[in-house]
């Protein structure tokens, strides 16, 4: 039985098999931001150890900034305290900081992969969930807790249960309108949010090949909305040039030696998958979230689940998610009223994210009573948009252009929703209160199904689309 | 302190229950919260937002309930704990007072965390969990050991990887000091590493 690219990897990084079971697994690459690091370094001082590895460890700080106004201090007195403490410690353990005036700071999950620190072969922690994100690049690549951020810190490895390998397949072609976040939106609806619990998905086929690696890193990044702590894409050609000539990519020759090895730890046709999933990317549609998890989406064109149809815990489930989101059972979404729009964010913050919403809005306007704003996912990827001139198209059209950052994602800034109002956004999670209003209500769709939001004033279908 | 601080096997208590299927950390701990530089005082905002809709619907969350003060065993729905990586949530009942998570299964970055500061999340099959949603009134036992969550003559059964149990039996649920154990393994391991970062951070 031939391996897969996890297998491999895994075992590369395997130090010991530990008492209790688990792997100790070395960690090639520990990126770090101010939410969940300062408890570990508290930690870390208290025992009177050291960052062991600071040359495999790099931070940035994205979640608490203001992406309106930035100087320093910070407006917001806490948000000032966890960058003083990332800086103070980074400076502390010389570990390079990505900050405000470097021009290289941004949302963790795009800082890495724009650097070309996000490598194929490598492991790759963080403390945050979305670092499944890096997967894309055929990295095992996963969140992890600030006991463990310590852990890493400190030893540089992580204690961890072996994961499955699920390969699911998405075959044929995406029909027009419908993007790599309406692929994970339908894996996570289909398998469930917590299908993925003890997996690691290894997404291919035909679909993934074709795209790019900014939809690579969409579809990745939501993995752990279908609870699979790692999702990854073997590495190819797509791969390969993505990285040539990124700051911390190998260079010149070394680079050749590189992807000459990136390219063989791909799984081979004969590996062995303890599950495989097959779904038709052609039969594939615009899809949209209604719930209360990144799980409850439906097409744009599909009515809602209607509790009465239904039994038990799916019963109550759906009951409490339409209640909370105030939409009947049998709605469809298309047509549904929104106040704010949200584009950016870890899953769909990228510089294609950005050109595709603004190919929507190029010469409208944003509805009126639409509050809309655009936060790109770091200071390159607003740099490269406002030189192609994206930021006049967006501000033209009544968005908001941002500084980077998580923004109202989580809502960690001053960006949040209010009240119960109804938000199209790009972004990962649905939950209750996730955008920083209790009763605040968030619908997750591609950038570009955003961008028709706002300037509807309404839940688009992208398909008919046609101002 | 060190790595083995104490062994995490038997919990005995009141038990909370908690109804409903994918509570995520968003819920346990709402993100606003998170703006600190440490952990305390976290429990003072567990379920935050959920305990506020509560009152404002007229209700009594079971986080308020006055019967449950000082109870020590959540018993939750499926898949508790989805979401963010955050430890604050684990931090969040832990420092309000619950020593284990007892529910039909976990998402794996919350159970992990959660394990790694000493908290149980124990697996109970649905028919015991009903069990329990029914009557959950009484002193209860949890036992690591004997895999079983009990009152009286009634013993419900637990399950957890044997990964996990180990951890919190053994005391060895803080896991930094086995991993820096034998460092030489590690220095190996860094040494095959076919990449290393070489730009400067001025790059």
């Amino acid at each position: 039985m031939a391996g897969t690219l996890f297998d491999t990897v895994w075992d590369t990084h395997a130090v010991r098999h530990l008492p209790n079971g688990h792997t100790q697994l070395y960690v090639g690459l520990h990126l770090v931001h101010e939410v969940t690091s300062p408890q570990a370094f508290d930690m870390l001082r208290a025992r009177g150890w050291t960052v062991r590895a600071p040359h495999r460890t790099f931070a940035t700080v994205d979640h608490i900034v203001p992406t309106r106004q930035q100087s320093r201090p910070f407006g917001d007195v806490m948000a000032e305290t966890m960058a003083t403490a990332l800086e103070q410690n980074c400076r502390a353990y010389d570990i390079p900081l990505f900050d405000l005036p470097s021009g290289q700071q941004g949302i963790v999950h795009v800082v890495g992969p724009e650097l070309g620190l996000t490598q194929p072969g490598m492991t790759i922690a963080c403390g945050d969930s979305h670092t499944s994100t890096h997967g894309a690049f055929g990295a095992l690549a996963f969140g992890i807790g600030t006991s463990q951020v310590r852990d890493v810190l400190a030893s540089q490895c992580v204690a961890l249960p072996r994961l499955a390998v699920r390969r699911i397949d998405i075959d044929g072609t995406l029909p027009p309108g419908v993007t790599a976040k309406d692929v994970i939106l339908t894996i996570i609806r289909r398998l469930g949010v917590d299908g993925g619990n003890g997996y690691a998905y290894e997404y291919g086929g035909d679909v993934i090949d074709r795209m790019s690696m900014d939809e690579r890193m969409t579809v990745c990044n939501m993995s752990i909305e279908g609870g699979a702590r790692m999702g990854y894409v073997n590495p190819d050609a797509t791969t390969v040039e993505f990285l040539r000539g990124r700051p911390y990519a190998p260079q010149g020759a070394d680079f050749d030696a590189a992807a000459t090895r990136w390219l063989a730890l791909a799984s081979g046709p004969d590996a062995s998958y303890a599950d495989r999933v097959r779904i038709d990317g052609s039969a594939l549609a615009p899809t949209v979230t209604w719930g209360i998890n990144p799980g409850q989406s439906v097409a744009i064109d599909e009515p809602l689940p209607d509790p009465a149809a239904l039994r038990g815990a799916d019963a109550v489930s759906v009951t409490e998610a339409l209640g909370y989101m105030r939409l009947p059972a049998g709605h469809v979404m298309a047509g549904t009223p929104i106040q704010v729009a949200f584009i950016g964010s870890c899953t769909n913050g990228r510089l294609s994210d950005l050109r595709n919403a603004a190919a929507v809005v190029r010469g409208q306007r944003v509805a009126p009573q639409v509050r809309a704003i655009v936060v790109p996912g770091s200071q390159q990827v607003r740099a490269a948009a406002e030189a192609e001139g994206l930021d006049a198209v967006f501000r033209d059209a009544g968005f908001e252009w941002r500084g980077a950052g998580c923004s109202m994602c989580l809502a960690m800034n001053d960006d949040r929703l209010h009240g119960d109002e109804m938000c199209a956004a790009s972004s990962n999670r649905n939950f209750k209160g996730r955008q920083g209003s209790p009763t605040g209500r968030t619908l997750l769709m591609s950038p570009a199904m955003v961008a028709a939001a706002a300037v509807a004033g309404e839940v688009v279908d992208i398909r008919r689309w046609t101002r | 302190m060190t790595a083995s601080a104490s062994s995490r096997a038997h919990v005995t208590g009141r038990l909370l229950v908690l109804p409903g299927a994918d509570i995520d950390t968003d819920r346990i701990m709402p993100a606003r919260f998170l703006k600190a530089i440490t952990f305390a005082g976290l429990e003072q905002h567990v379920f935050a937002d959920d305990r506020a809709a509560a009152r404002a619907a007229g209700l009594v969350h079971p986080f308020d309930v006055p019967a449950h003060a000082g109870a020590s065993i959540l018993v939750a729905g499926p898949n508790f704990g989805c979401g963010s990586s955050r430890e604050h949530a684990p931090q969040a009942l832990l420092r309000w007072g619950i020593q284990a998570v007892v529910a039909p299964s976990f998402a794996e970055i919350f159970a992990g965390n959660a394990t790694t500061i000493g908290l149980i999340c124990a697996g109970i099959p649905p028919e015991a969990f009903a069990a329990i949603a029914a009557d959950a009134s009484g002193a209860w036992h949890l036992d690591l050991d004997a895999l079983t969550l009990s009152r009286g003559a009634q013993h419900l059964p637990l399950q957890l990887p044997e990964s996990r149990r180990h951890a919190l039996r053994s005391g060895e649920w803080d896991a930094t000091g086995l991993l820096l154990d034998r460092y030489d393994e590690v220095m190996r391991v860094d040494a095959r590493l076919p990449y290393f970062f070489t730009a400067s951070r001025n790059a």
